[in-house]
């Protein structure tokens, strides 16, 4: 299995794109090439689990390495683990999703849909990147599409927003930039220095460099991620951006920050990972609280999904700091699951939106009389997100608080504690503004002659839902993918705790 | 004899051979159209171009005071190639200019002065070299004949270049009283850090800072950036530069290595406070060129921190630096000097709702800023990492955080601009500009070399296989 084809699939898609002209052609050669996409992600999926099962326990599957800078031993070395293979069908999903709710953009469609794949593009590089520079690469490739797609296409104060969010993303990644140069200084094999991950992880760098370029690494991925107080590119940049980016902000962008944190902080870092992780669980549960609570003061639909994804981001951040087994599996299906539940929320609130004008719950009000089909979505969306058994939020979630528990310092067992009292707080704004703006009477007169929704935003939504209740009632099939891949990062913390 | 003289010299003379041809047909007085002469210069510097990549030769001429080898070949190449770029660019500009032989006159031989400064292998000769390549420009920059601004700038870059040459005249000659040498092969071994040669050094590295416009000794930058045509502008802010550094380089690696301890804290200083207050500056410029000559200093800085990296992938990373740099900054001043020519307008606010009119056009500028700004895939992400790791391989990270954040502070002015074009909207945004062929294959080139020189890994591999 080439898994470059997963970089060449949509950089294929985005030429075609610019090629073909007027917006149905656009839309039809960007949804064939997400439907491309989620099909190869699935033979990926197959192949990676025929491997499994054929007995191949190598650390990472399908790999390839190419020289790419000689004479700074840098490579272009990919490779999957159980994580990658998570993380990119994630994005997958994400991705027909997007195409399909943005399949009415006029204005500018070629560059809209150029972009988003684009976008695209980067995260499955990120995702399947084993050589730090090459990883590096892919992040800034995913930086400045959200610009232009937040500041072209977006409502509101559009500008200020893309401006924040491009200069704290890039801010973060000069962080991680100063934390892998530490890392590559520190390296040596066979006389050279090197940037290739699997070689680092082998690597006893020492306890003293791991403390100094730690938190470089990962609070410049920590800042992708919403990590306090690096969160204020989250609400403004969300509820700025147009539908699809939403999502692929939420959904995908949030992800490569946690993702980051676990593969290169954690896993390169191990001993810097457990002096700090007192700190970084304080940190996650100020992001858990406050995000909840921030949530709560919330009027606008997209501002309440923004700090409610600070506040799910804070558990990815938790089950990290835990740097337990059971914590970390948590942390990576809580990404997946976050990053699902989210995508559908964005895309059902852009809904909403296309149709009312508005995203003030307090305009909004019995949108279950005339949109049956969007209403339950946002139900389904909301439900997840306050962790109904069921589906997949409850799963991360609760992996999450008992991998936390493990831990049976006073300690954890308060932050566990904060943590779980937060999901009262979520249930507290999600039923408020479901019970506002779907059920109860109609405010708005204008609304009663409003249409349901379209087979395009049918079709993204029952994949999104499709994916959140796979996981969440047969989670094992997830947590069967991921636990190798967080084993290994285990075994590298094991004799550390004990 | 002669042979070697040939090929040794064979960039150096093609130059010579094309300022003379022009300087008969300006004196023969008759009537040659001017695209003719425009498009001959070319084709002659795109041969030099290509011959440069053939039958290369080291060897010394004229004493020692000339050294050549395949590196410095490959770096005249390369101002080569931007003075190639730059001439197809200003197409429009030049075909009605009464004075276009002139032009080429004084361009060229600055970029002989450039050639041999490259080449010299002697202080007497670097400092002759220099003045070659310096007075013309003034000159240059002055060749907007009907407007005040490009005399006061021709004036001030006169004043300032006259009074760094007499630092570095003087650097020179306490060089000489202290060693009794100005070849650089002897003086390698013979420099000491004695406080006399350190103090001829300071002279010497203020010489340099003023040429590279590095801080505290860019004050004259901005205002010959805006006053001169656009492309003297484009011209300073590369060709001249680039050279400047390939020479910095050099000398500092192989001539002042005793000396390394004292030139690295003074790089540190002077590339922290160039990043700095070429980014602050930066900030809130209106003027396009303006705005572009104070990035051009924050970039030096940039530069600066690769060179303190002291070792092959230090001057590696820079010269691939300029290459990039030559591409980037070359198809952003191409697009402002094509709007300069037809329209008139260079502030940024003009700039708005330009991507509804031109849509082709603002994705070159864009591309060049985000390779400016050191964005990927364009070549600009590798040359900043390039640099940046060279930088860091001396341990100090004090240094790259510094500049890691100064990349980001950078990006929110070249933001600004891609913010104007694309986002802003305008009333009565520049009309639907038409380029011709010759400026449209100069950007083509450029956004080739952008996107080419940073995934293929084959330009900075060479460049390092020759600087080892």
């Amino acid at each position: 299995m080439n898994l470059s084809l997963l970089i060449i699939v949509p950089l294929l898609t985005a030429i075609v794109v610019l090629l073909v002209k007027g917006l149905k052609q656009v839309r039809t050669v960007a949804l064939i090439g997400s439907a491309a996409q989620l099909v190869l992600c699935f033979v990926l999926f197959y192949f990676y689990q025929q491997e499994r099962a054929n007995g191949n326990t190598a650390n990472f599957i399908f790999e390839d390495n190419y020289t790419w800078y000689a004479p700074l031993n840098i490579n272009y070395h990919i490779g999957v683990d159980g994580i990658s293979i998570a993380m990119v069908l994630l994005t997958t999903f994400v991705v027909i999703a997007g195409v399909l709710v943005s399949w009415k953009m006029e204005r500018l469609n070629k560059e809209f849909f150029f972009l988003l794949l684009f976008l695209s593009l980067g995260a499955y590089g990120f995702f399947i990147a084993l050589d730090l520079f090459t990883l590096f690469f892919f992040l800034e490739v995913a930086v400045i599409p959200k610009f232009l797609l937040i500041g072209i296409w977006g409502s509101g104060k559009k500008e200020y927003s893309a401006m924040k969010l491009a200069l704290m993303l890039m801010g973060g990644s000069a962080l991680v930039f100063v934390g892998l140069a530490g890392l590559y200084f520190n390296t040596n094999v066979n006389g050279a220095h090197s940037f290739d991950l699997v070689q680092i992880a082998n690597m006893n760098i020492p306890i003293e460099v791991q403390k100094l370029f730690f938190p470089f690494a990962f609070i410049g991925f920590g800042i992708f991620t919403a990590l306090f107080p690096f969160h204020t590119w989250v609400p403004d940049g969300h509820s700025s951006a147009p539908t699809a980016a939403s999502m692929f902000l939420a959904g995908i962008s949030m992800k490569l920050g946690g993702y980051g944190c676990l593969r290169v902080a954690t896993y390169l870092m191990p001993d810097a990972a457990h002096e700090y992780s007192t700190i970084i669980i304080v940190l996650a549960c100020i992001a858990i609280l406050y995000g909840a609570f921030a949530t709560m003061m919330q009027t606008d639909l997209k501002y309440i999904n923004a700090y409610s994804s600070v506040s799910h981001c804070g558990f990815v951040l938790l089950g990290i700091g835990m740097l337990t087994k059971t914590a970390i599996d948590g942390a990576v299906m809580q990404m997946v699951s976050h990053g699902l539940m989210t995508a559908l929320f964005f895309a059902v609130i852009g809904m909403i939106y296309d149709r009312t004008h508005t995203r003030q719950v307090a305009q909004l009000g019995g949108l279950m009389k005339m949109m049956p089909f969007i209403s339950t979505v946002f139900v389904i969306a909301g439900l997840c997100s306050l962790g109904l058994p069921g589906f997949s939020g409850f799963v991360a979630e609760m992996t999450v608080f008992m991998g936390s528990w493990e831990k049976a310092d006073a300690f954890y067992r308060i932050a566990t504690i904060i943590a779980c009292a937060s999901i009262v707080v979520t249930a507290v704004y999600i039923l408020r503004a479901t019970g506002k703006a779907i059920m109860g009477p109609v405010v708005n007169n204008e609304h009663l002659t409003l249409y349901d929704a379209g087979w395009n935003e049918k079709l993204a939504a029952s994949l999104l839902i499709v994916g959140i209740v796979i996981i969440g009632v047969v989670p094992f099939f997830l947590k069967d993918l991921i636990s190798p891949g967080t084993g290994i990062i285990i075994q590298k913390l094991a004799s550390l705790i004990k | 004899m002669v042979n070697d003289f040939l090929i040794l010299m064979k960039q150096e003379l093609v130059i010579t051979l094309i300022i003379f041809v022009l300087l008969f047909v300006k004196l023969s007085n008759k009537d040659t159209k001017n695209e003719t002469l425009i498009n001959f210069v070319n084709i002659l510097l795109a041969l030099n171009l290509v011959s440069g990549f053939f039958m290369i030769r080291e060897g010394n001429l004229f004493g020692d005071m000339f050294h050549t080898d395949e590196l410095l070949t490959l770096e005249k190449n390369l101002l080569n190639l931007g003075t190639l770029i730059i001439s197809l660019q200003s197409y429009n500009w030049l075909k009605d200019h009464k004075h276009m032989p002139e032009f080429y006159i004084l361009m060229l031989s600055t970029l002989l002065g450039m050639f041999f400064m490259i080449s010299s292998n002697n202080l007497l000769m670097f400092y002759l070299a220099l003045e070659l390549s310096t007075i013309p420009l003034a000159a240059l920059a002055n060749f907007d004949l009907e407007k005040r601004r490009s005399s006061e700038a021709a004036f001030k870059m006169i004043v300032s270049s006259a009074f760094s040459s007499g630092l570095l005249l003087f650097g020179i000659s306490l060089v000489y009283g202290a060693t009794g040498t100005l070849n650089f092969a002897a003086l390698s071994t013979s420099f000491t850090s004695t406080p006399l040669n350190i103090f001829a050094f300071v002279l010497l590295i203020a010489g340099f800072g003023f040429k590279i416009s590095a801080v505290p000794f860019h004050l004259w930058t901005a205002d010959v950036y805006e006053g001169s045509p656009v492309p003297v502008t484009s011209y300073l802010s590369v060709i001249s530069k680039g050279a400047i550094l390939f020479v910095l380089v050099s000398v500092l690696y192989k001539v002042f290595t005793p000396l390394n301890e004292s030139w690295y804290n003074m790089l540190f200083i002077i590339s922290v406070l160039t990043m700095i207050i070429g980014n602050l500056f930066a900030l809130r410029q209106q003027n396009m060129k303006r705005f572009l000559a104070f990035s051009s200093i924050a970039q030096v800085g940039f530069i600066l921190i690769g060179i303190t990296g002291q070792s092959a992938e230090g001057s590696a990373s820079v010269i691939y630096f300029v290459l990039v740099y030559i591409f980037s900054n070359l198809a952003a001043f191409g697009v402002i000097n094509l709007i300069s020519a037809t329209t008139g307008k260079e502030n940024i606010n003009d700039y708005k709702g330009f991507y509804k009119t031109n849509p082709r056009l603002s994705w070159v500028l864009a591309i060049a800023l985000f390779s400016l700004g050191g964005i990927p895939p364009t070549a600009g992400f590798f040359g900043k990492f390039f640099l940046l790791l060279a930088g860091a391989g001396r341990g100090n990270y004090l240094l790259i955080s510094i500049a890691a954040l100064n990349m980001v502070i950078s990006l929110y002015y070249y933001l600004r601009i891609i913010k104007a074009m694309f986002m802003d909207a305008n009333e009565n945004p520049i009309e639907d500009v038409k380029a011709g062929w010759s400026p449209k294959l100069a950007m083509i080139i450029c956004v080739t070399g952008i996107i080419i020189t940073g995934l293929a890994s084959g330009a900075y591999q060479y460049i390092y296989s020759l600087v080892k």
